[in-house]
């Protein structure tokens, strides 16, 4: 699913773009669990979280994750978005829940994350 | 090629703030190298895993990330104070972290899990009151 449909389907506001409305998003994720978007994400995949701090952008990093939304209208912190975009990672807010989030999405037909190794 | 020291960091406990400097400079080393992105994810993954723990959970300690042609060795070592129960802390979902560390995130009991299953090979060398060293080994 293109990013430029999902804006308007999770009401977006940008904070940090780095990537065009083009973007094809293959796989959602949400959690609020650093360890568990390390044990099962992969490239193409959006993240949503309730988190904030820099360690979610570490995350999202190490694992070459590159859209994360913050659900609920979560503003992060200045040195959040600083990192984001030093290591080039998207970051949105939406006003809506987590539930919410992630009911609009798979109604429209994106993936779940699977739970397969990275290799 | 002989393996070679690619990069080694002191980590301070509790240094929150700078908890993922070490693997952000290790994942830029390797991808100036060349390393295949599926390797060098699977490396930074179990580097950072180590690099928190050492954050969370030690007094303090280093990482030491070796190359050679066959392979990628991770070691983290750690001044204390040791693991009691190493088949416990390996219970998925066990954790000793407080509320201050699961509020940023970790301490979900998954740390020491993912990098078992990101490493080829993955040793834990632990004595109370002296310290933990940790090996993972990623093979090309």
């Amino acid at each position: 699913m293109k990013l430029a449909d999902i804006i308007p389907l999770i009401e977006l506001e940008p904070v940090v773009v780095i990537d065009d409305p083009d973007y094809e998003i293959e796989t959602v994720c949400g959690c609020d669990l650093m360890s568990d978007v390390l044990a099962f994400s992969q490239e193409k995949t959006m993240l949503l979280t309730g988190l904030t701090n820099p360690h979610v952008i570490r995350t999202a990093e190490m694992t070459d994750l590159r859209f994360i939304i913050f659900v609920r209208g979560k503003r992060p912190p200045q040195e959040t978005i600083d990192l984001a975009k030093e290591k080039g990672i998207n970051l949105y807010l939406s006003p809506l829940s987590m539930f919410e989030c992630c009911g609009r999405l798979y109604k429209a037909g994106l993936d779940s994350e699977t739970m397969r190794s990275i290799d | 090629m002989r393996e070679q020291v690619l990069l080694q960091s002191k980590i301070a406990q509790g240094d929150f703030s700078r908890g993922g400097e070490t693997s952000s400079n290790l994942k830029e080393a390797l991808r100036k190298l060349g390393i295949k992105l599926t390797i060098s994810r699977r490396v930074t993954i179990v580097t950072y895993e180590m690099e928190m723990n050492i954050i969370i959970h030690s007094l303090g300690g280093q990482i030491t990330v070796y190359i050679s042609s066959e392979q990628i060795r991770v070691v983290a070592e750690d001044l204390g104070p040791g693991i009691a129960d190493v088949e416990r802390a390996l219970q998925p979902g066990y954790s000793t972290a407080d509320d201050y560390v699961r509020a940023l995130g970790f301490g979900a009991g998954m740390g020491l899990n993912n990098i078992k299953h990101y490493s080829d090979h993955f040793t834990i060398e632990t004595e109370e009151g002296k310290g933990t060293t940790f090996t993972a080994i990623i093979n090309f």
